[in-house]
């Protein structure tokens, strides 16, 4: 299997503040991977530099072996990455349907469109049902639902996917991992996944990093995290 | 008297309308006030005035051609003093440069035009005695033309992936962005509708008032920024309301209290809106989370 992303020595920083000092890390395609740790530890920077929207100040981001700092982010959407961001990013003056389309706005294959459209509906029936609503009035477990059926209509290699247990209840949690899992088997998209709720991320990926305070400190299968006492203490709890 | 009074507020209302537009739309994607739109308009007007008198062109062709110029203008503005400010006190800055363009704007005018006011004779006019009620061949020009701008921007904004891309900017660049929606193409090409719709408005105020000078964009502007505070800024249904409310409240106060206060009212009525719904009247209630 090939490294779809590969993140080398990525440094950024806010200002003079540094966010991330060198962290590397890598994807490999029909993977998911989760970047597991605490709030400030630079997770999001991490997810909004791929992205495009902040421009690292080293290091470079391989993404089907090309460099793509410097790329702007909506040209890395055409590119097949397509990101969930923390807090979903919902229009919420839009209704379902326009939120739905405004994913596959990079796309000019009606029939594809069309397809997937019927695809992520099927996948996530409480949509079809709010087709008409205002966004804004959604629950927040819909909210996290419409922005992953949102980013799917862009029809992505890699899925970036930002904190989706953030404000869930636990039984809303367990629905959604169990959609990321679903997308993962089903559609081989790639899915890089940013968490604090190490437990559930730990379920989903297959191998995973930790990150604290802008650097990895960990890595390895999820598997073996999940058995090992230091992260159990620390981050699961147990 | 009342019709006469409400049409030719109507007439006025539209043009606010079309000024407002553009302070509006361009708040609702950038969350700033483009003070340098007023001097644009002014700008497009003298163009206007110079194809008109110098070229004998035809009087559509002639507003055409000097709102494209507008559009350009506008587009300029926003490349050259808003758009390379990133950083520290963005809004802050903004408005300084803002304020700074305006003046330049006015002073490069006054240079290339001089400061004298000049009379705008584009049609021969006209007037008709329909019903009682007295309207000019120039007046259902500024009805049908601002009719059909509006009409071209519902459809623009509300009907097209333009105007889909225009409101996701409108509610979030970065996440219009990770739609993979060219913002920097979606915030130039707001501009650049916004100054198109202020050429056209200025140079219709323009031939209305048989008046260009330097300084014409100040008062328009201040009112259809009104026009667009009380309807709700970032709203376009609001500005398009507000423009009617402020250029028809103003004509029907200038008709039966007094023609020496007609500035005042358009004001006043801001005042009192704002006072009951500070968000304006078709604004959204914004929560700033802290």
């Amino acid at each position: 299997m090939s490294g779809i992303l590969e993140v080398k020595n990525l440094s950024v920083s806010y200002g003079i503040v540094p966010a991330l000092k060198e962290i590397s890390f890598h994807v490999d395609e029909g993977e998911t991977v989760a970047l597991i740790g605490p709030n400030g530890a630079g997770k999001t920077t991490t997810m909004h530099t791929i992205s495009g929207l902040l421009k690292p100040v080293g290091g470079e981001i391989l993404y089907c072996g090309k460099n793509i700092v410097g790329t702007e982010a909506h040209r890395l959407v055409t590119d097949g990455i397509s990101q969930v961001p923390e807090g979903r990013g919902i229009f919420p003056t839009l209704t379902v349907a326009e939120n739905i389309d405004i994913g596959a706005f990079i796309r000019n294959d009606k029939e594809g469109i069309k397809k997937d459209k019927e695809w992520v509906y099927s996948l996530f029936p409480r949509l079809k049902e709010r087709m008409k609503q205002i966004s804004g009035t959604l629950s927040g477990g819909e909210l996290q639902m419409l922005a992953m059926a949102r980013a799917l209509m862009a029809n992505p290699k890699l899925l970036l996917l930002d904190e989706p247990s953030m404000g869930l209840a636990p039984v809303i949690v367990e629905d959604v991992f169990h959609i990321i899992r679903q997308i993962n088997k089903e559609q081989h998209t790639t899915i890089l996944l940013v968490e604090q709720n190490a437990q559930m991320a730990l379920t989903a990926a297959k191998r995973a990093y930790i990150i604290e305070v802008g650097q990895i400190v960990r890595e390895g299968l999820a598997k073996d995290l999940m058995r090992d006492d230091e992260i159990r203490k620390s981050y699961l709890g147990l | 008297m009342f019709f006469q009074h409400l049409i030719n507020g109507i007439i006025v209302g539209g043009i606010y309308a079309m000024v407002a537009l553009g302070y509006s739309m361009v708040y609702g994607v950038l969350q700033i006030v483009n003070w340098a739109h007023a001097d644009v308009l002014m700008f497009a007007t003298f163009i206007g005035l110079i194809l008109a008198t110098k070229l004998n062109m035809p009087v559509l062709v002639m507003i055409i051609l000097a709102a494209a110029f507008a559009a350009i203008l506008g587009m300029s503005v926003e490349r050259v003093a808003y758009r390379p400010i990133k950083s520290g006190n963005r809004k802050m800055a903004v408005l300084v440069s803002a304020l700074g363009m305006s003046t330049f704007l006015q002073n490069l005018a006054q240079l290339i035009f001089g400061s004298t006011t000049r009379q705008f004779k584009a049609i021969e006019s006209k007037t008709y005695m329909v019903g009682g009620l007295s309207i000019s061949n120039l007046q259902i020009l500024i009805l049908v033309v601002t009719a059909i701008m509006l009409l071209i921007l519902y459809i623009l904004v509300y009907k097209t992936k333009v105007g889909v891309a225009m409101r996701a900017c409108s509610v979030s660049v970065n996440n219009a962005k990770l739609m993979g929606i060219n913002t920097n193409l979606i915030i130039s090409g707001t501009f650049a509708i916004g100054a198109f719709m202020a050429g056209v408005a200025g140079i219709l105020i323009g031939v209305y008032y048989s008046a260009v000078y330097p300084t014409m964009g100040y008062l328009l502007g201040m009112k259809a920024f009104a026009a667009a505070i009380l309807g709700g800024i970032g709203s376009i249904m609001g500005s398009v309301l507000g423009g009617f409310i402020i250029g028809i409240i103003e004509c029907l106060g200038a008709g039966y209290i007094s023609p020496a206060y007609r500035d005042a009212f358009a004001f006043l009525v801001m005042i009192v809106i704002l006072v009951i719904r500070p968000s304006g009247l078709m604004g959204a209630k914004r929560i700033d989370k802290v």
